[in-house]
């Protein structure tokens, strides 16, 4: 096996060789969870099931007979996904005690690859959110904070003060899962991306973030916000694992009327070394407002590794791009009006004790289980769905949304392979800042260079890139053509061997037990 | 131009989910606000968009067979009031009550 052979051939060789059993590398991660509490990246610990999951496993390995690369792998998932006999909460007081009765696809399709369920990972509530910070089970703590990395840069105001007041966010609304991923409790992570949820916390906390073509993966089972925008997200440390879970997660569902029907074959990314028959286009809309002029640099610094490398860099326009924030807040809100309609205190979730009438123990109920956030949404929603506004908010905003899937339409069509983006405007805030402003503005601002991808609906992917003045995870974004996931992972792959983004240096983690999870060398980019 | 009372009303009717404060009004009045921004991009001839897989067409009818069901407990376990196989409801058919009344009326919750 060669160096630069992704985490998870390194583990399944191991785990084939008998270097390390699934029992033991499931009990570390569960340790290293006890240990990393304090980032509250996990709601629900399924430490019994995981832990037979594991011993279930290891039967296999010891038989010869694995299922797979993914058996025996330790993975977590949003809490916006369905798994039977788990709690399912989307962080929200709606669906506390909520013990699902299915698997979701996305679930149900990791489990039957052997992977071992750790747990489910903390999220905004109802997944609306850019900060994981809106969730009724607190905020997610970037594991970045309480890094040497992050120590080293921070001037401490007082030695009482230093890190509770300095930690940063993790970005949302996948943010547990990408903290899990970060700080090494589990190989891989489920998210999810409506307006950049995977990409944005990927790229605060340093690990790839893959949002994959709309249509190519399930959705049966992820609790909708917008269904015409939602994909399972994919959380790793490496790319390499990235398409390892794309391959065993894509694919139709009959489940899931909106998955494509076209096979889908699962592939091995090849290992680019000549990138002068590419064509990367620089959109220019995306040096947004706003973006820091660190990752500005960043930005142009990885368009001329492309072009030193002889790939064709050019400057492409998606006109429409200042747009598909105000698009997005009216389809987002409409969508969410409907969904969360299901929402009644009936079937499941909470239940007001409100019983005067059917009405007012639905509006009792939902006054108790929503926060600010997704009631002003579902009202906002309605609002933009009235009679009277129809044609005005919510059919106009779809026309516009036409015309920002027809830019990047245009763009591949003139020759373009990919497009190269910064993915967030700057590294990751600290919690106090990041909630001086309500969620609404925050949202607005930080899924400008995210959201147009959900928009078209096209795969797109955080590669981490340099650490910040401040020591904190930058990334970059590539956006490719629809379906066309091979290209852009491999295209990524490429970028994320010239920049060898560094390991984070935690010091709750124990040295001897990085060695299975580290992968990478420590020269940096920047 | 502020949103009227009787389309609050009508908004916390239809959403049963409620402004709570002037602070939740507010907040639809600047939703409202930023929505118009919207109006300044010309979208004439262009048709709205649904599906952004439109041109792949997957919603299909399947064949109409039974292929799954008989979960009567599961989907039953999860619900607070029940007897036998029914989900319980508090009694139907009454209004909510006016907006003014309201406020003390949902205090309770």
């Amino acid at each position: 096996a060669a160096l630069n052979d992704g985490l998870r051939s390194q583990v399944s060789a191991a785990l084939k060789e008998g270097r390390v059993t699934p029992t033991e590398l499931c009990q570390r991660c569960l340790a290293l969870i006890k240990s990393t509490k304090f980032l509250n990246a996990y709601i629900t610990v399924a430490e019994e099931t995981a832990l037979k999951q594991a011993e279930e496993a290891e039967e296999r390995y010891k038989r010869g007979q694995p299922l797979g690369i993914l058996d025996g792998i330790p993975i977590a998932v949003k809490d916006n996904f369905n798994t039977a006999g788990i709690e399912t909460t989307c962080a929200s007081n709606m669906l506390k005690g909520y013990i699902s009765p299915y698997n979701a696809t996305v679930v149900q399709k990791l489990l039957d690859q052997g992977a071992v369920l750790l747990g489910k990972t903390n999220l905004d509530e109802f997944a609306m959110g850019s900060g994981s910070t809106d969730g009724v089970f607190g905020p997610v703590r970037n594991p970045w904070s309480y890094s040497k990395q992050y120590k080293e840069k921070s001037v401490p105001k007082s030695h009482s003060e230093d890190e509770e007041s300095n930690w940063v966010i993790t970005g949302g609304s996948s943010g547990g899962s990408a903290a899990a991923v970060s700080s090494f409790t589990c190989f891989a992570a489920l998210g999810s991306d409506t307006g950049g949820s995977t990409r944005n916390p990927a790229a605060h906390c340093g690990v790839v973030g893959l949002k994959p073509t709309y249509g190519l993966i399930s959705r049966h089972g992820l609790i909708p916000l917008v269904n015409s925008m939602d994909v399972p997200g994919i959380l790793t440390r490496c790319v390499d694992d990235a398409a390892v879970l794309l391959g065993s997660l894509a694919g139709h569902d009959p489940k899931d009327s909106t998955t494509i029907q076209d096979g889908f074959k699962p592939f091995e990314l090849p290992n680019l070394t000549d990138v002068s028959k590419l064509s990367i286009g620089i959109p220019k809309e995306y040096h947004a407002p706003g973006l820091s002029s660190e990752i500005l640099a960043l930005w142009s610094k990885a368009a001329d590794l492309f072009k030193n490398a002889g790939a064709k860099v050019v400057e492409v326009s998606l006109p429409h791009t200042p747009y598909s924030i105000v698009c997005y807040h009216v389809l987002c809100t409409a969508e969410v009006a409907s969904n969360m309609a299901r929402f009644d205190g009936l079937e499941y979730g909470h239940r007001s004790a409100m019983k005067d009438s059917t009405e007012s123990m639905y509006a009792a109920t939902r006054r108790e289980g929503f926060n600010d956030v997704v009631r002003g949404r579902i009202l906002s929603g309605n609002y933009f769905l009235l009679k009277q506004n129809y044609e005005k908010y919510f059919v106009k905003a779809q026309k516009v949304r036409r015309l920002i899937a027809n830019d990047f339409v245009k763009v591949f069509r003139s020759g373009v392979d990919i497009l190269l983006t910064p993915t967030t405007l700057s590294d990751a805030a600290p919690y106090t800042e990041f909630i001086q402003e309500d969620n609404r503005t925050r949202s607005a601002q930080d899924d400008i260079l995210t959201q147009a991808a959900n928009m078209a609906g096209l795969p797109a992917i955080n590669v981490p890139t340099a650490l910040s003045e401040r020591g904190l995870p930058v990334g970059l974004q590539f956006i490719g053509r629809s379906f066309q996931e091979k290209q852009l992972l491999t295209v990524a792959k490429w970028f994320e061997k010239q920049v060898q983004f560094p390991v984070i240096q935690l010091e709750e983690v124990k040295r001897h037990d990085t060695d299975v999870f580290q992968h990478q060398k420590s020269a940096s980019f920047s | 131009q502020k949103v009227s009372v009787e389309v609050l009303e009508h908004l916390e009717h239809l959403a049963l989910v409620d402004f709570r404060d002037a602070e939740g009004v507010e907040r639809l009045q600047k939703a409202i606000q930023f929505a118009d921004q919207l109006h300044e991009v010309n979208t004439d001839g262009v048709e709205p968009m649904d599906s952004v897989l439109e041109d792949r067409w997957c919603l299909y009818l399947r064949e109409d067979n039974v292929t799954e069901g008989n979960c009567t407990k599961e989907l039953l376990e999860n619900a607070r009031e029940k007897v036998e196989e029914y989900f319980v409801a508090p009694p139907g058919n009454i209004p909510l009550p006016k907006l003014e009344e309201r406020e003390t009326f949902l205090e309770g919750s």
